[in-house]
């Protein structure tokens, strides 16, 4: 029986992302939400989402006593971030004034900044909602079965700058050309939502589960 | 590039739609979660819920509704109606809501969407906001906030509110013309490009669409980054994808 933990660390919307891989979770698969340090570490696989601030989310990973297990978790088994769970992943964030993050990977999060436009001069809203599409940069499994500029839906306004350029899986374009998903060794991440992002969502998400790296 | 977004709502009383849907093949045209998936399949971006449950009960059986929809449909959820507090916020986004739709309480009580996006984020925060017409032919134009379905004005500069609320923490505006709603003859076209023109969040455009050169209308004319729309889609008229086509021969980015 393998098993797959969804990290819960009070930031945002888990029940969507546990749902949706049990959607597509193989027999004896079981998916839980957990924020025990124990249990992630006993998991076979770890899916880590999240959604609001980034100084939250570190302060909420440091309380719960999670920061060591995630980054144990992210060195040793198959890890996919989501969104947040992508952006905390790197060494800072620009949000709330700089928030020092796991540094897990070296880079930074920025702000998409304002007054953004389109190559037509067409003004860009913050956030960046809806569905855009991803360029796949280099193969992987979790790209195992969709097609290249595929949209998925996002919701952010910050975006991650990996400092290595081979950490690169796929990027979109808003205003400019931002890294939209990496991966490195055993950790995938993206920055858009899987769980959201109806069929081409589900098969990222049965991907990871099928990914042995 | 980002696609503009086409999002179906329904109106949702003690857990089933009202207002009649009229698709052929559902087995139960009143139960939601057959209708969101159905919407899911035709390609909507997104969907919005609003409760029209007058009683405590029946937004109990709302959470339940997102509930089910949410294991089912795997595409981004709002839920409106009757949201007062931040654990009402809390309660439909744990149900598997992405967003809360926040309309009467934002007026009475602004700070509320500064607590509420405080506490669950700026992008699940959906200020909607329901503007009348109130300038006269001939001065220029102006919108006022009115509450109650569109009956009691509050004497707020629709514009100035907008910009407001984006202040407060909205990652979204819903922006409804209650001059066209139910209309079917378009769009308040000043109102949607003045509103998405003052302030940097995305605008949902909603009140009035009869056919899919509305559509097109909202996005091109009242530089909306996204339609909602009811009655075109529930009584069978077009299909989601229909309108996507429709939108996209006449240059709009959409996801088809």
């Amino acid at each position: 029986m393998s098993s797959v933990i969804v990290v819960d660390y009070g930031m945002g919307n888990l029940r969507s992302v546990a749902k949706a891989i049990e959607h597509v979770a193989p027999a004896g698969l079981t998916v839980r939400v957990s924020g025990c340090p124990s249990e992630l570490a006993a998991a076979d696989r770890i899916v880590f989402p999240g959604q609001g601030a980034a100084r939250d989310c570190m302060l909420e990973l440091n309380q719960r006593g999670l920061h060591d297990a995630l980054l144990e978790a992210a060195r040793s088994k198959p890890f996919l971030g989501i969104c947040m769970g992508m952006q905390v992943l790197m060494a800072h964030s620009e949000e709330n004034e700089g928030t020092v993050c796991l540094d897990m990977f070296p880079g930074e999060v920025r702000f998409f900044g304002h007054d953004l436009q389109d190559a037509a001069g067409e003004r860009l809203k913050i956030p960046h909602m809806g569905w855009n599409r991803v360029q796949q940069v280099r193969p992987h499994p979790i790209w195992d079965g969709i097609e290249d500029e595929e949209r998925f839906y996002f919701v952010h306004s910050y975006h991650v700058v990996p400092a290595e350029a081979d950490l690169e899986l796929g990027t979109t374009d808003y205003g400019a050309r931002f890294v939209s998903a990496i991966a490195r060794n055993n950790v995938a991440a993206v920055q858009f939502h899987p769980e959201k992002s109806a069929e081409a969502g589900l098969r990222l998400l049965r991907n990871f589960l099928h990914w042995n790296p | 590039m980002l696609a503009k977004r086409i999002i179906p709502c329904l109106d949702v009383a003690d857990g089933r739609v009202v207002k009649g849907v009229q698709f052929l093949g559902l087995r139960d045209a009143g139960d939601p979660v057959e209708i969101a998936r159905r919407y899911d399949a035709e390609g909507a971006d997104e969907l919005t819920f609003l409760d029209i449950s007058a009683s405590h009960e029946g937004r109990e059986t709302m959470l339940h509704v997102v509930e089910r929809v949410a294991d089912e449909v795997f595409i981004p959820l709002t839920v409106g109606g009757g949201i007062r507090t931040v654990e009402d916020v809390r309660r439909l986004l744990n149900a598997g809501a992405d967003k809360v739709s926040i309309n009467t309480a934002a007026v009475t009580n602004p700070d509320f969407v500064r607590e509420a996006s405080d506490k669950v984020g700026s992008q699940c925060i959906v200020v909607a906001i329901d503007a009348k017409r109130v300038s006269q032919p001939g001065e220029p134009l102006r919108w006022e906030i009115f509450t109650h379905g569109g009956r009691k004005p509050t004497g707020l500069d629709a514009i100035e509110w907008a910009k407001k609320m984006v202040a407060y923490g909205a990652g979204e505006l819903l922006v409804t013309s209650m001059d066209r709603d139910g209309t079917r003859i378009g769009f308040d076209l000043e109102l949607m490009r003045t509103i998405s023109e003052a302030v940097e969040v995305p605008v949902i455009a909603s009140g009035g669409v009869g056919n899919l050169n509305h559509l097109n209308d909202g996005v091109l004319k009242g530089k909306a980054d996204a339609v909602l729309a009811a009655s075109i889609f529930h009584f069978g008229e077009f299909t989601v994808q229909q309108a996507k086509e429709h939108m996209a021969q006449a240059g709009i980015e959409v996801r088809l």
